[in-house]
């Protein structure tokens, strides 16, 4: 069945002999990586954001483009939601797109534009606050005119104020904010009421899911070995790493997840699980079975944040809008349908003529009592997110 | 009439050019850029940029730090694969001799998941197989599961949904072979005196071997990849080696590594490839 080395006598390109040029172009290849060729490397990503402005067209073009994550913000096709009361009173058109489903990813999608100082088409751009403290070091994000948005200073809520990564908002406006605890169906198990618990109960065994965002899930565990997640150092993070594959290696841990843990939930694949407090409310309306707990090693605290990428060309629109956003009653509007925590301030008040069910809802409107237990993870070194994310996935299987 | 021979000869050539541009720009580049990223000094950052250090160490690294992954997704693969194959010889077989009029309607039937995504028939696998859900409650009914036994987050319910999803890959060559056999070399066979199971090993099988050898590989080199399956199905300790690259290279932010260890997987299914290929006498396939 082997074909003569002449390839089958089939006009001279036999499929041998391609298979062979193929093998010669690989190998050419290879030998031209041995060589040093000019795309080698790859220059540092860190910019200069007083070097990578746009001029702002904001005064004569009316338009503002934003990239948010889906199912958060009110429907904007209705003419009263808040995004269309916007454009009505500025005559400012905004160009709305969900395209942000993963901060990783999204990182991923933007790293080479914004690491050489180009244009990525986009006035504003909504991640997770260790996302947007990675951005703003890498010089990625513009700082925001202080005086053009008074409602955010007046306005946010205390427990976002002052945070190690921007504590004087200069570059992010909180969009919404919310807490990282403990979610259990009440049909199927007693209540959980720590972490601690949720890692040892032997009846939860293959029945827990806990969160693929490091973050978050490391944040309890580092409570869990008694340290602090705000200010941890290596030997804590490695006895909590070490905590978490004795946890994965009993099998008490059935997965590690992003949203999708709620539909585990309500279908009894799992009983408790680490959970976000918007999700959970939202399932409540399907399932009053549903709980979310503070656990007794408190709760994460986390927002996602408005920011102005590089070379932005509508930055005046841009901050129109965060000032919009922080009109108490337009927070209330808002808060009313993405369930999740509302930065800002006099909202709650506001809330009263919106949906009047929904102001005493503490994963709303969190009490000081609910505040006084959350906890931030500290910002990390680029060194530090390769080798601890590195850990954590060889862990959980991300 | 020299000069037309000519002509025609290098119109041949001509032909090639749109392909192998497309395959130089996409395949080649890439590749290289690849090998060039797995040769990186390790203790690079988006932050300080990445320099070339010839640094095969990252090989050693990646394949200490992630044999069991690869050495699982290559076991997994190959389940999947044997799976299919005992499964997919016996469909397209039906289809090909037995299926008179339906044959055409069955080789839609087959190719007919393909109209939904990948991702939505897997997560509907995790309906099928859930704790509370018909087949665990039946199989711990008949006591092969135990009362709190499960299948999501098994071995099994992992290589199930690969052979699942690879499935129509192996049936649709495995078809296109067993369809070509000629039903005399059979009737042959049997006034020959061989008995049908005779019949089969000597006629048959031989003759489907094609079809096996692309099915397999069809099967075989996606699976070993997928990480969807271990993902969704499977629990952290039924990780695959497709989402260890994954999340080293967009969440680790590993580049070398991740390409060091993508380098690896695509040497050694090619080895396997080669071998396979060789040692089943069916090199005139590639």
């Amino acid at each position: 069945m082997v074909q003569g080395p002449t390839g089958g006598g089939r006009g001279g390109l036999s499929r041998r002999g391609l298979l062979k040029a193929g093998g010669g172009v690989a190998f050419a290849g290879v030998s031209l990586a041995a060589l040093n060729l000019p795309f080698f490397g790859v220059d540092p990503r860190k910019v200069n954001p007083a070097d990578c402005r746009a001029t702002d067209v904001s005064a004569s073009q009316k338009k503002l483009i934003i990239s948010n994550w889906p199912a958060y913000i009110d429907p904007i096709k209705k003419p009263t939601s808040t995004l269309r009361v916007f454009e009505d009173q500025t005559g400012i058109s905004v160009d709305y797109t969900d395209d942000v489903n993963d901060n990783n990813e999204f990182y991923a999608k933007v790293k080479n534009q914004l690491g050489s100082c180009q244009t990525i088409n986009r006035d504003m751009i909504v991640l997770t606050d260790w996302m947007a403290a990675r951005m703003i070091s890498l010089g990625w994000i513009q700082p925001l005119d202080k005086g053009s948005v008074p409602n955010l200073h007046a306005n946010l809520i205390k427990p976002l104020q002052g945070r190690q990564w921007d504590p004087d908002l200069t570059f992010h406006a909180p969009w919404q904010s919310g807490l990282t605890g403990i979610a259990y169906n009440a049909a199927k198990t007693g209540e959980v009421k720590s972490f601690e618990e949720l890692l040892t109960r032997p009846e939860l065994n293959g029945k827990i899911s806990l969160l693929s965002e490091m973050r978050d899930t490391m944040g309890f565990m580092l409570k869990v070995v008694g340290a602090n997640p705000s200010d941890f150092t290596d030997d804590d993070w490695a006895n909590a790493i070490d905590r978490l594959r004795e946890v994965v290696a009993s099998g008490q841990v059935r997965a590690f997840t992003g949203n999708e843990y709620i539909q585990d939930l309500a279908a009894g694949n799992i009983v408790a699980c680490e959970a976000w407090s918007g999700d959970v409310i939202q399932a409540q309306f399907d399932n009053p079975d549903i709980k979310f707990i503070a656990p007794e090693e408190g709760l994460s605290l986390w927002s996602d944040n408005m920011l102005v990428p590089n070379l932005a060309e509508h930055q005046a629109n841009a901050e129109k809008w965060i000032d919009y956003y922080y009109d108490p009653e337009n927070a209330a509007k808002l808060a009313a349908w993405v369930n999740y925590i509302c930065p800002v301030n006099g909202a709650k008040e506001a809330m009263e003529k919106v949906d009047p069910s929904l102001v005493d809802n503490v994963l709303i409107f969190p009490d000081d009592e609910t505040l006084a237990v959350t906890f931030d993870f500290m910002p990390l070194s680029e060194k530090q997110i390769t080798a601890y994310q590195g850990e954590f996935d060889d862990v959980t299987g991300g | 009439m020299s000069e037309t021979v000519r002509k025609r000869g290098s119109t041949g050539y001509f032909l090639l050019i749109p392909g192998v541009l497309w395959l130089a720009l996409f395949f080649v580049v890439p590749l290289y850029s690849l090998v060039a990223t797995s040769l990186f000094d390790p203790s690079g950052s988006d932050l300080n940029g990445y320099e070339m250090t010839y640094h095969w160490a990252n090989y050693w690294d990646a394949l200490q730090s992630y044999w069991q992954p690869l050495v699982r997704s290559l076991a997994y693969g190959a389940l999947a694969t044997l799976f299919c194959l005992l499964l997919g010889y016996v469909l397209a077989y039906a289809i090909a001799f037995k299926a008179g009029r339906w044959k055409n309607l069955m080789l839609v039937l087959v190719i007919a998941p393909f109209f939904t995504s990948f991702l939505v028939r897997t997560l509907s696998w995790k309906l099928l197989l859930a704790d509370d859900g018909f087949i665990v409650n039946t199989l711990q009914f008949v006591h092969i599961l135990g009362s709190d036994g499960r299948l999501l987050a098994t071995p099994v319910a992992v290589i199930a949904g690969l052979t699942y999803n690879f499935l129509p890959f192996m049936v649709l060559p495995l078809y296109a072979s067993i369809d070509k056999i000629d039903g005399r070399l059979i009737e042959a066979s049997s006034d020959l005196y061989a008995n049908p199971f005779v019949g089969f090993f000597k006629v048959t099988w031989p003759l489907s071997l094609p079809g096996v050898v692309s099915g397999t590989l069809l099967t075989f080199i996606p699976a070993v990849g997928d990480y969807i399956n271990a993902q969704l199905l499977g629990s952290p300790n039924q990780r695959m080696i497709g989402s260890v690259i994954q999340s080293l290279f967009t969440d680790a932010n590993d580049y070398p590594a991740a390409a060091a260890l993508s380098v690896i997987l695509m040497v050694l299914i090619v080895g396997m490839v080669l071998f396979y290929v060789r040692r089943a006498g069916t090199e005139d396939l590639l």
